[in-house]
């Protein structure tokens, strides 16, 4: 009989503290999480909440102040080598050459990476090569563009010859840092619409910070920082759930009669018109049949993650203010 | 060496894509050995007992390529402020080959000047064999290297562009005369002997000359130190510049 051992998390962060030269408080203070092979997860917060940070320190590229961090089974001080050949990057600000064309830039990072040996020119590269840029660039739609040079490409092409670079050396965590500032809808949809067949087919593990809470609502799990510390963590319904909670709105052109009735029928509610009635998702059906007031208004509020994160946030900037 | 090449090629590549920056390239080193030379053989030649014009022409050959090379290296300021190192520092190769890539890269950028330089030579008639060509094409490479390893080690500790514009004619320009660029150095008064022996761009010019004066009778007048002694003292310099310099810009590049 074989005895396995469950995978190692794909990133194991522990009492992670970093504090810049100079600064007063830390940037990141004393966070705590895992990530598990093959999860989506996301990292939420304000700007200067520590999330670049973070996936600066994850990526090897800040020495962390203390605390310890492992990267597919590998310790970030003792074995940076091994890290950063098991993760790929888009960072928040364009990390491209622009005096190069976008295939110069790709091939640049192949080398770099020891995908392929060192040629001067794209002709000379390796048929493998070739191919594998032709596929990158055709699903981005980069195609028609890869020979140009980067400083005519727009802020989205720009993006997109940044992924098919992340990706050419097939990483098992892809960090992306904010990688949707700048792009236009239909430039985001495509992107994450790669990422996720991408994610499907590699089974790549994926850690986002970002400030648009929509992409953060597909991922397996979410954090949410807030002054260097996570603040709430768990699945996008957890999150929601443990913050904000679901209600509906009702209203009448006779208001005096409706509040006397929610008063009469001891629903909790709160306002004065329209009413918010404080009702688990199960009872509104009940809660509605038993108001005889006619009713102008009936609305039920779902809460979404963007609410969520902005009590969190409101919450952990009062906690502050108080104490 | 595939990621050294790599790293040298993007830097030669930015060379030759910028025809403003190569024409001054090769204009520079031209006016000044040109205007300087022909001045100083005018007013020093005949005194100095030597030909002053072969005595510039070495003196900003080497000099040319140290400061060209030491300068160059200021592009991995540029790179970060680009914020184009952090593609290249998560990648999974050494430190030392990131930063040896860029001093080749450097190294190859400004080894153009120089063949410009030997190029007007002729022009200026100064009297330039085949073996001596070779022996500065050989100087001229090891020049760079150092210039770029000292380039190195002076940035490391800086932050931003503007601080290494600063800081490099500060450095630079007092070992114009300090390595005997434009004057001879004997006879130098002891503080400033030993202030010249300390100058790495010294050892540049001195190997530059070393190429220049094979056979030459000029030679006691005007090199200093043995090529062997020149080339011991220049691989010790780099040697200690790019291991030093690399440390700590790595270091700097991490801990913030």
């Amino acid at each position: 009989m074989t005895s396995t051992s469950p995978p190692a998390p794909a990133i194991e962060v522990l009492n992670l503290v970093k504090r810049y030269q100079k600064a007063e408080t830390n940037a990141v203070d004393d966070i705590s999480f895992e990530v598990g092979s093959g999860e989506f997860f996301a990292l939420l917060g304000p700007n200067g909440a520590g999330k670049t940070t973070t996936i600066s320190i994850l990526t090897t590229m800040l020495s962390p102040t203390s605390g310890t961090v492992r990267i597919a089974g590998h310790d970030l001080d003792r074995e940076p080598s091994e890290v950063r050949r098991r993760v790929g990057i888009i960072f928040q600000r364009p990390s491209l050459d622009l005096n190069l064309t976008g295939e110069e830039n790709v091939r640049f990072h192949s080398i770099l990476y020891g995908l392929y040996p060192f040629r001067p020119t794209f002709r000379l590269m390796p048929g493998a090569y070739r191919r594998q840029l032709a596929d990158l660039a055709s699903v981005v739609e980069l195609d028609g563009d890869i020979f140009k040079p980067v400083k005519a490409y727009s802020g989205g092409m720009r993006r997109k010859l940044e992924i098919i670079r992340s990706l050419m050396h097939h990483p098992e965590v892809l960090f992306l840092d904010e990688p949707t500032v700048g792009l236009d809808p239909a430039s985001r949809r495509n992107l994450w619409q790669y990422l996720g067949e991408e994610r499907a087919r590699t089974g790549t593990t994926v850690l986002l910070t970002t400030h648009y809470l929509d992409e953060a609502e597909g991922a397996d799990r979410v954090a949410i920082l807030n002054r260097g510390t996570i603040v709430s963590l768990g699945t996008p319904d957890t999150v929601k759930a443990a913050l904000v909670h679901h209600y509906v709105l009702v209203d009448s052109e006779d208001r005096v009669r409706l509040d006397r009735e929610l008063r009469a029928l001891d629903i909790p509610f709160s306002g004065e018109g329209p009413y918010r009635l404080q009702v688990e998702d199960h009872d509104t059906h009940a809660a509605l049949r038993a108001i005889s007031t006619p009713l102008t208004l009936v609305r039920t509020h779902t809460p979404s993650l963007e609410d969520a994160y902005l009590e969190v946030i409101g919450r952990s900037e009062g906690e502050e203010v108080t104490g | 060496m595939n990621a050294i090449l790599t790293i040298a090629q993007r830097d030669l590549n930015k060379l030759l894509r910028d025809p403003v920056r190569l024409l001054s390239t090769f204009i520079f080193p031209f006016i000044f050995m040109a205007a300087l030379g022909t001045t100083m053989q005018a007013s020093l030649g005949s005194r100095a007992g030597f030909d002053f014009i072969a005595f510039v022409f070495t003196g900003v050959y080497g000099q040319t390529l140290f400061q060209s090379a030491a300068m160059g290296l200021i592009s991995l300021i540029e790179d970060r402020q680009n914020d184009f190192s952090q593609e290249i520092f998560v990648a999974p190769i050494s430190r030392f080959s990131i930063v040896l890539g860029k001093i080749v890269g450097e190294t190859l950028v400004a080894l153009p000047q120089g063949l410009a330089i030997l190029a007007f030579a002729f022009v200026l008639r100064v009297p330039l064999g085949l073996p001596q060509l070779g022996a500065m094409l050989a100087a001229g490479l090891v020049i760079c290297l150092l210039g770029a390893a000292f380039g190195l080690l002076v940035l490391s500790n800086l932050s931003s562009q503007r601080a290494a514009q600063q800081v490099f004619p500060f450095i630079l320009l007092p070992q114009f005369f300090l390595a005997g660029v434009f004057t001879p150095l004997q006879g130098l008064p002891w503080y400033l002997d030993i202030l010249s022996r300390l100058s790495p761009m010294r050892y540049a010019v001195d190997l530059a000359r070393n190429a220049f004066y094979i056979g030459n009778a000029d030679a006691p007048l005007v090199v200093l130190e043995s090529a062997t002694m020149n080339l011991a003292i220049t691989g010790a310099l780099f040697a200690v510049c790019f291991t030093v310099g690399t440390v700590l810009f790595v270091r700097a590049e991490r801990n913030r």
